[in-house]
């Protein structure tokens, strides 16, 4: 399913294809931030989507924001570094910065790896 | 560039001055600190504020932006990592800074920058362009020309790429200078260091340093211009308060004996005292020195002068370091001296603190302030002598030399009251700072026939003739009366010495009066005795007449 979220740019969103008991799955609403297309956000974005599809396929949602074009977002959203990956779903919020290359850190950030004592 | 507030009856003051060749500053409209940096901070560059916890940094970080926006029209934006907008707007209000009202009319925007350490997990590279985006946005949104950081410490406890903070660092501050804004960053006090995380080594051109000390249960406030580029600026360190209003300074005078000098005279307050100065009082601008034992009527006199001022239209401050204002209102009114009446009116302001409060660097600063708020013709300090009270780093003398100097600049006249400890009526102190001072008063009680009776003395008034004798005075209901001097055969007389050569001279001008009355009437008697002895010969010299005439008359017939 792919839903609009208002003002953002249409093309920025992604979502795998529907699953067939969606109910009782968990919907992984993401974020990515990013300040223009650079390089580390395009590397960003081919990551985040490998690893949704590795790990959550069909059960995610992802929203590229960029602040370039909506800077007030910045402040509200509070994002310092870039790019900035926010896990809105399932709560809590968390926060994971970097071109998400590396894999194993992302995955504890998005708490589906715990992480290494 | 600033330019007039279109609609503004007077145009604002300009921030950005260029004072001879080198770098242009942005005024900060903070009291003494534009001096001490001949103009302000580096405009267009940043300034590096560092200084331990709770000395004072983000309230001069904060003053800046607010004086900036309320005193020079530049709006300003406050980038904070530690406090939220609510806490910094709350700090201040009690400074008399309304910076909510600012926010609203646009010319001060906040953005709190919250970075936590734990919410974030770092995965690969990343730069901190987030943190552009938002400063560009704000400081466009009011077109701001004043930018604080504080603090950057934050940036480097949340994040721990040392070496992409390091470069994004000097990024930030690059965009900053492009941007012509004029910034101040905080940082934490290191160990040896300036900084703990080492600003400094991007925010060199221009360093404060603050410090907060407490010694013996004074607590003192210093800054010090660490470092200016391009600039001489005051090297020492300066005391600062925190007060009502924010933050004032402590320049010292440049201590050059270039003042201007009038020629226009004050009184004294006391008519007989001013025939004793030249006949016409002390000199505008100068300073006075009134010095004597307990309870010899220097304060009386001090009232006398503060009066004299108020009366003629000048305003007095009057710095009261050992009474309180009711009290000393009380005791004037008793001697005939009306001092509620200027409170009234507004050329009186007496300002009563006990000398213990501060250390003696913040009494100079205090004082500085007022004088700065009044705008004083003529200043009262009542009494010097307690002031010494547990002085570390500055001896009174200092101060005073400091104090007058900067009395003088002001072209105020300037009364000192000085309490001489034991029988002497003058001390060390006073020793030291007689080369500064124009005129100096001595009340001294003089011991003679049993008694002490109040006199007074003028050791010396620059620039005019001055009255040597050594006067006598009472402290009547109508306040201060120089008595007529007597002079006995061995010396001037006071007290009932005086009085009894007044009565001895009154016994004689009576003897004198009865003696000329007996002179009178013995002559009046002799002249009454001879005018009988006239009459008398007369009437024989008439009898004899008539007898010839009748002898003449029986001859003929």
């Amino acid at each position: 399913m792919s839903t609009n979220k208002g003002n953002h740019h249409p093309a920025a969103q992604e979502s795998g294809a529907a699953a067939p008991n969606g109910a009782t799955e968990q919907l992984w609403e993401l974020r990515l931030y990013t300040a223009g297309q650079t390089p580390k956000s395009v590397l960003a974005f081919n990551n985040l989507k490998r690893i949704c599809e590795e790990y959550m396929p069909g059960r995610y949602e992802i929203e590229v924001i960029d602040l370039l074009r909506n800077p007030r977002l910045a402040k509200e959203d509070q994002i310092v570094a870039i790019p900035t990956l926010v896990r809105k779903l399932p709560q809590p919020l968390r926060k994971i910065i970097g071109d998400l290359s590396d894999t194993e850190r992302t995955l504890v950030g998005l708490q589906l790896r715990p992480r290494n004592p | 560039m600033n330019d007039a507030v279109p609609g503004a009856a007077v145009p604002l003051p300009q921030a950005t001055t260029a004072p001879g060749p080198g770098l242009p500053k942005t005024a900060t409209g903070i009291s003494g600190l534009d001096e001490i940096t001949f103009g302000g901070l580096p405009h267009g560059r940043p300034t590096l504020v560092c200084g331990s916890a709770g000395c004072g940094k983000t309230l001069l970080a904060m003053e800046f932006l607010v004086r900036g926006a309320m005193q020079f029209d530049e709006p300003g934006v406050y980038v904070t990592f530690e406090e939220s907008e609510e806490e910094l707007a709350q700090n201040v209000r009690s400074l008399g800074f309304d910076v909510e009202a600012l926010v609203q009319r646009g010319k001060l925007a906040f953005d709190y920058v919250h970075i936590d350490r734990r919410e974030i997990e770092e995965t690969g590279e990343y730069d901190l362009e987030g943190l552009f985006v938002r400063m560009g946005l704000a400081i466009d949104s009011i077109g701001a020309k004043r930018v604080v950081l504080d603090t950057m410490e934050s940036l480097f406890d949340g994040f721990s790429d040392m070496a992409l903070l390091r470069s994004e660092l000097r990024r930030l501050f690059r965009w900053l200078k492009d941007r012509n804004v004029t910034v101040v960053v905080t940082g934490e006090r290191g160990d040896g260091t300036l900084t703990r995380q080492g600003l400094e080594e991007y925010v060199s051109d221009c360093v404060i340093l603050l410090d907060h000390r407490v010694d013996e249960q004074l607590s003192t406030r210093r800054l010090r211009v660490v470092k200016y580029r391009g600039t001489s600026h005051g090297t020492n360190e300066y005391p600062f308060l925190i007060g009502e209003h924010g933050i004032s300074v402590l320049p010292v005078t440049s201590l050059g004996l270039s003042h201007h000098v009038s020629d226009e005279r004050v009184s004294s307050g006391i008519p007989r005292l001013d025939a004793m100065l030249g006949g016409a009082g002390y000199f505008r601008g100068s300073s006075i020195l009134v010095s004597g034992t307990a309870g010899s009527g220097k304060s009386t006199m001090a009232a006398h002068f503060a009066d004299a001022a108020c009366r003629r239209g000048d305003r007095c401050l009057y710095l009261a370091f050992e009474e309180s204002r009711d009290q000393i209102v009380r005791n004037m009114r008793s001697v005939g001296i009306d001092l509620s009446r200027h409170l009234d009116s507004g050329h009186l302001l007496i300002e009563a603190a006990r000398p213990s409060l501060h250390g003696l660097e913040m009494h100079l600063a205090q004082i500085h302030r007022l004088v700065g708020e009044l705008a004083p013709q003529v200043v009262v300090i009542d009494p010097i002598s307690n002031l010494g009270y547990a002085s570390q780093m500055m001896d009174l003398s200092a101060m005073l030399l400091r104090l007058i100097d900067f009395l003088k600049s002001k072209g105020i006249t300037a009364m000192f009251v000085n309490l001489a400890a034991g029988g002497k009526p003058f001390d060390a102190t006073e020793a030291g700072v007689s080369s500064l001072i124009d005129a100096w008063l001595v009340l001294r009680e003089i011991e003679a026939g049993g008694e002490r009776n109040r006199t007074l003395y003028v050791i010396k008034s620059r620039g005019m003739q001055h009255s040597n004798q050594i006067r006598e005075f009472l402290i009547t209901a109508n306040g201060i009366d120089l008595l007529d001097v007597y002079a006995g055969p061995g010396g001037v007389l006071t007290g009932s010495l005086r009085a009894s050569q007044q009565a001895r001279e009154k016994a004689a001008a009576v003897s004198r009066e009865r003696e000329q009355q007996r002179r009178k009437r013995e002559l009046a008697a002799r002249c009454a005795v001879l005018q009988a002895q006239m009459d008398a010969l007369r009437q024989e010299a008439s009898m004899l007449d008539a007898e010839i005439s009748a002898e003449w008359n029986e001859s003929a017939l």
